[in-house]
């Protein structure tokens, strides 16, 4: 007990830390959904735009969703939205229980990451006009 | 050793809000999908019908509820987790509480309008 609490408090170097697949999911599920809270100013004024009744909101909708800056920030919320999303389906599964065998997280973190980045190309295309 | 523990149960109650938000976010996601599919994002008119809609309307209010409070769970853990300073952490709480509330009555505001 007491040379337990002598090793204490531990210092983990976060750089030296090689996360498995499931821990990299994971804090990308953190980093997504800070960059989604930092960002919902942005996507509430859009809505907002895209509501308006004015042909002056729908001028600015028009500008502001046409510039490039804008643009590459909704591709990266795209993403975070989407990674968010199905790794919250994955929390979910894990919580009933099914998925919590070691092999089972890995690939159902590796299922996350592969189907939230798809579909992000597949909207994102959509977001920069491709069809 | 004899532990007392104060107040438990607090935690549980922020686990299952973040489950129950996170899935009526998630309904809604797939409902606004199917939507999109079916044409109601092909022009502003057609957007701004499909959001006029009373149903709709009462499901984005649910949304735009859970999505507050979904974060500031979220937001309050981060903070919870990375900052040592108590002053620095109760500034920021409040800081992020005060912006999501300010954010789910712009939003409610907008859709409501309608």
């Amino acid at each position: 007990m007491s040379e337990m609490t002598k090793q204490r408090p531990k210092h983990l170097a976060l750089n030296e830390i090689r996360l498995p697949l499931a821990g990299f999911a994971s804090i990308l599920h953190r980093i997504s959904g800070a960059g989604l809270f930092l960002m919902l100013p942005l996507l509430i004024w859009l809505l907002q735009l895209s509501l308006g009744s004015t042909q002056a909101s729908a001028e600015m909708f028009s500008a502001v969703t046409g510039n490039w800056l804008v643009k590459l920030i909704l591709l990266g919320l795209t993403w975070a939205f989407l990674h968010h999303f199905c790794m919250g389906i994955r929390i979910l599964l894990i919580d009933i229980h099914v998925g919590v065998e070691k092999q089972q997280a890995h690939n159902s973190a590796m299922t996350v990451m592969v189907v939230s980045l798809a579909l992000t190309a597949i909207l994102g295309l959509k977001l920069l006009g491709a069809y | 050793m004899q532990r007392l523990v104060v107040g438990a149960g607090y935690g549980l109650k922020d686990w299952l809000a973040q489950r129950v938000t996170g899935v009526i976010m998630a309904v809604f996601t797939l409902i606004m999908f199917a939507a999109a599919l079916g044409g109601a994002m092909s022009s502003r008119e057609a957007w701004q019908a499909f959001m006029a809609n009373g149903l709709i309307r009462f499901l984005s209010f649910l949304f735009i509820v859970s999505l507050c409070w979904h974060a500031w769970v979220g937001v309050r853990d981060i903070w919870m987790d990375y900052l040592n300073s108590a002053a620095l952490r109760l500034f920021l709480h409040v800081m992020t509480l005060l912006a999501l509330v300010g954010y789910a009555g712009w939003a409610i505001q907008i859709i409501w309008r309608l």
